[in-house]
């Protein structure tokens, strides 16, 4: 008999200060909170192996107005589509580098992330998934964190990826995160719409 | 499809849209979520182990010069997969309110005062059993402005990992009697009875220390059934 497992409540507006205490997004005009950061929006590691890229994008409601309060968590495998986790037990080269960033977003609804582009990782039944990253978005009128997936739009995977085929074909999009020129460093663009035109595709998982 | 993370355990959790609860009515997709397997991408997750905390961090009543004011108080308790196993080396983070209701974020601007020696946010990681302790002082209720005359129960937010990125928790603890809980959609966003009492700790007298702290205990079940995940994979 299993146990009924204990609820998910909202994050509510005020978790800045304990979940993401330091850097983008806080409302401190001081910048800052006091508390330590354990998990920040910095992904990169001295010994991460791949193109270093920027991820950013702009989260917004049912309104189309932005969410200032979200907490936007991202997994991902290393360059090479290895994750660092007991899971996973191939090999692992980039050995300091967790997979894991947690960005809040600012006054305009953005977030972003620094990091490396994953490498494809094995899929259902043996076939390989396109290179991609799980985000795990938290916020105020989120009784329960909702999933959804990027994608990059300039890999060719994504036409035979086994997720991406499960959802409707108008709606793929949503999860292409496209890819920009900013100053030399890579930038993929990835807005989120939450509800309504648009709507970015969520999983039931 | 995956055994170890049963989709049926979820109907414990709040439906996305819960209109009682205003902020979700613009927040919560209006589109049927895609139903997908779980991949490697699911199945695994972040791994923080002990070298992600210091010594001390789960003393809330310690970061500061002097003692927060209000009522000192230990919150302990197991972290356990649906099985009832218990769920060690998981990293579980804490923020609240002051003994008065108010929150050092910015944002918090209700008229109570803050304290100087209190921030709200604390962490830890479970033991080999599964077992994490903080102490702190007891939030206080504060007002919000959800409805005419809104006030939220005392919470703690718990933030807690698990094996994977399926189990990954973010909840609130409530404490046993709480006059606020027949008016709290937040609370009430969770229909089943049962399910709304994991929520709230049990008063712990065994533990309480005498002429020192009250003493609550709150176990947190997660998402998953990982001990025998070799064998699940293969049915």
């Amino acid at each position: 008999m299993s146990e009924i497992i204990t609820p998910s409540q909202t994050v509510g507006p005020f978790f800045a200060y304990g979940l993401t205490p330091k850097g983008r997004a806080q409302w401190d005009p001081n910048g800052s909170y006091s508390w330590k950061q354990t998990v920040g929006d910095n992904l990169v590691t001295p010994d991460a192996s791949g193109e270093k890229i920027h991820i950013e994008g702009r989260i917004t409601d049912g309104d189309g107005a932005p969410i200032n309060d979200a907490m936007i968590e991202i997994w991902q495998a290393d360059s090479q589509g290895r994750y660092a986790h007991p899971r996973d037990n191939r090999a692992l080269p980039n050995t300091q580098f967790k997979g894991f960033g947690r960005s809040a977003t600012d006054k305009n609804g953005v977030y972003g992330f620094d990091t490396v582009k994953p490498g494809s990782v094995p899929g259902p039944n043996g076939k390989p998934q396109a290179p991609h990253i799980v985000f795990c978005i938290f916020s105020r009128g989120m009784l329960r964190q909702i999933y959804t997936r990027l994608y990059f739009s300039d890999e060719k995977g994504n036409d035979a990826d086994p997720i991406l085929s499960l959802v409707p074909a108008a709606r793929r999009g949503t999860l292409i995160a496209h890819k920009e020129a900013s100053g030399g460093a890579t930038v993929y663009r990835f807005d989120i719409r939450v509800q309504g035109k648009d709507e970015t595709v969520f999983f039931d998982i | 499809m995956s055994l170890i993370y049963p989709k049926e355990s979820l109907s414990a959790y709040p439906k996305h849209l819960s209109p009682a609860y205003r902020s979700t009515v613009k927040r919560s997709p209006s589109q049927p979520l895609i139903i997908v397997p779980h991949t490697l991408s699911e199945l695994t997750g972040p791994v923080y182990g002990h070298n992600a905390v210091q010594e001390g961090d789960n003393d809330l009543t310690k970061q500061h010069k002097g003692e927060p004011l209000g009522e000192r108080i230990i919150v302990h308790g197991h972290v356990y997969d649906e099985d009832k196993r218990p769920v060690p080396d998981t990293l579980v983070e804490i923020w609240q309110a002051n003994a008065c209701g108010r929150y050092v974020h910015i944002v918090d601007q209700h008229p109570a005062p803050l304290d100087p020696n209190f921030t709200g946010a604390g962490r830890t990681v479970t033991d080999k059993n599964g077992y994490y302790k903080f102490i702190t002082v007891k939030p206080g209720a504060y007002p919000w402005g959800n409805h005419p005359n809104a006030w939220r129960p005392n919470h703690i937010h718990f933030s807690v990992f698990g094996a994977s990125f399926l189990s990954r928790l973010v909840t609130q603890m409530y404490f046993p009697g709480d006059y606020l809980f027949p008016f709290d959609p937040i609370f009430n966003s969770v229909t089943d009875e049962k399910a709304r009492q994991r929520m709230v700790s049990s008063f712990d007298l065994e533990n309480t220390i005498p002429d020192w702290a009250l003493c609550f205990r709150w176990d947190i079940v997660l998402r998953g059934r990982e001990a025998t995940p070799l064998d699940e994979e293969k049915h």
